[in-house]
């Protein structure tokens, strides 16, 4: 126990740092998601092919390398300082939004072709018939494979710890290095797997809870 | 699918959308033209940041550090695939002391983060006396992981099956071995092979984790580089990030290949309305989960 409260300070940034990664990248995610999932859907060909090439190409990328090219990578173009956690941020999001976009395409596709055939068929445009028909059914599927998404972008926020962002994953670095931090690095990563454990276990209830008061009866 | 969504354009749709064309393009070229720009304006482009590789050891220590990724990777393909059926297996069990403890291990190793399942192994056991070579962090963490995973792909690749399966077998005459080595396991992984070698692509972006624990792969290989003559970095980034790249999509390719050739295949049609509900986009297998419940109202 030692581990955890001769350490509580490490531990809290630890944690609150974790949650940032998450919480702010998710939003980038979620932003850049939308906006690429419409576009893969688009009536524009150019616009689905950029979408396409766009969610193609980092999929196939270890999210290891898109961090290795924000966080070594951008000071090497003379821009403004961002700080580490900052440009983590920017990776983990643009590497998750393709997932994100995924997750919509997906969700659009599980829309039976009969609701956009009679919304088209009512004379809606395009607009129309994605924000009052599709979309509002669409959501509703999208929410549990949504929630796997935001599983995976906690999980991966543990990459940072690779590249100086003080978070749980980091955690055993600063104990060990540190001489009068109490613990080993067995505790230390044990306690942080319990920590995603939990945090992972929070979040499929969350899931499931969801799924079940939005379940679509058809 | 999508061209449902919209008609066929009229005249001022097709203008409306000749603008949106035209906006999407100059985004874009702003953005790379951008980063171009600054690639450019900082020297990026100059010979001597490319100048170590044309040193044909360079090349060399390239080709060792993707032969170390290559063999990470197959070694935990190998090891991930035969512990997914060792573990579906058990959690198809009829016995509940076999069921309950590897449905927990299952749970637990897709819950704990990859890297920290590497660390624990790099860092962590060496406090217990137990040293291991970063090569086998890499390569259990992967195996624990992406085996895990797959063992829920078998086990919803077997429970979409139709029961006339597995009744038919003890029908014959078949033990409960054989009804799953002859009648379950064949078609469910015939079914779920797209996600399953879709899974593989999984396991090949994670070996990346091991520049991390300090494996000298590519991504480790890429950092040394820059360390040399001009300080290479963006350039090593390309030239190891265009390796892993162009792997990876030749990996998916053969996921995509082999869904198309499943999808035409008269033996699997059968099986299709049900898979594809578990498979979702046939990609990613984080979605599976999700799906299974749904796969469930459906019948």
């Amino acid at each position: 126990m030692d581990v955890i409260f001769g350490n509580l300070d490490l531990w809290a940034e630890a944690l609150s740092n974790t949650l940032l990664v998450f919480f702010a990248g998710g939003v980038i995610a979620l932003v850049l998601g939308i906006i690429v999932g419409a576009m893969r859907v688009s009536p524009v060909p150019i616009a689905r092919g950029v979408g396409t090439v766009y969610v193609n190409l980092v999929r196939n990328t270890p999210l290891t390398l898109v961090f290795f090219f924000f966080v070594f990578g951008y000071p090497q173009l003379g821009l403004p300082d961002l700080s580490n956690t900052m440009l983590g941020i920017l990776a983990i999001g643009i590497y998750t939004a393709t997932y994100v976009a995924e997750v919509l395409r997906a969700g659009i596709n599980t829309v039976p072709v009969g609701q956009a055939e009679a919304a088209r068929a009512i004379g809606l445009p395009f607009g129309q018939v994605m924000t009052l028909v599709i979309l509002p059914q669409a959501f509703r599927s999208v929410v549990p494979p949504m929630m796997s998404v935001f599983i995976a972008l906690l999980k991966n926020t543990t990459v940072a710890a690779g590249f100086a962002v003080s978070e749980l994953a980091a955690l055993r670095a600063t104990v060990n290095d540190a001489a009068d931090r109490p613990g080993n690095p067995m505790e230390v990563l044990l306690w942080v797997a319990l920590v995603f454990v939990v945090l992972v276990l929070l979040m499929s209830w969350a899931q499931n809870r969801l799924e079940n008061r939005w379940r679509i009866a058809r | 699918m999508t061209s449902v969504l919209y008609d066929v354009p009229g005249p001022r749709a097709i203008a409306r959308n000749r603008v949106l064309a035209v906006v999407t393009i100059l985004v874009v070229l702003a953005a790379v033209g951008f980063v171009v720009y600054r690639m450019t304006i900082t020297g990026q482009f100059s010979a001597e940041k490319w100048y170590v590789f044309t040193f044909s050891n360079v090349w060399t220590g390239i080709f060792k550090a993707l032969g170390a990724t290559l063999s990470a990777f197959a070694l935990a393909a190998v090891l991930s695939i035969t512990l997914g059926f060792v573990l579906a297996i058990g959690r198809l069990s009829d016995h509940a002391w076999v069921r309950i403890p590897v449905t927990a291990i299952t749970e637990l190793f897709r819950a704990v983060p990859v890297l920290v399942l590497m660390m624990l192994l790099y860092y962590g056991l060496p406090v217990v006396g137990v040293k291991m070579d970063a090569y086998w962090a890499v390569v259990l963490a992967l195996m624990a992981y992406n085996g895990s995973v797959l063992a829920e792909v078998l086990r919803a690749g077997i429970e979409s099956l139709p029961r006339g399966q597995r009744e038919a077998g003890f029908a014959i005459g078949l033990r409960k071995s054989g009804v799953m080595r002859l009648i379950l396991f064949p078609q469910a992984v015939r079914a779920m092979l797209p996600v399953i070698v879709a899974q593989l692509v999984v396991t090949m972006k994670d070996t990346a984790l091991g520049f991390i624990i300090t494996y000298p792969e590519l991504l480790y290989y890429a950092k040394l580089l820059s360390s040399q003559q001009g300080r290479p970095i963006l350039q090593s980034a390309f030239v190891i990030g265009g390796i892993y790249i162009i792997m990876c999509l030749i990996l998916s390719g053969v996921a995509k290949w082999v869904e198309v050739k499943t999808r035409h295949s008269p033996k699997v049609k059968a099986l299709q309305v049900d898979a594809e509900a578990v498979m979702h986009e046939g990609t990613d297998t984080e979605l599976l989960v999700a799906q299974r419940p749904e796969r469930k109202r459906r019948r």
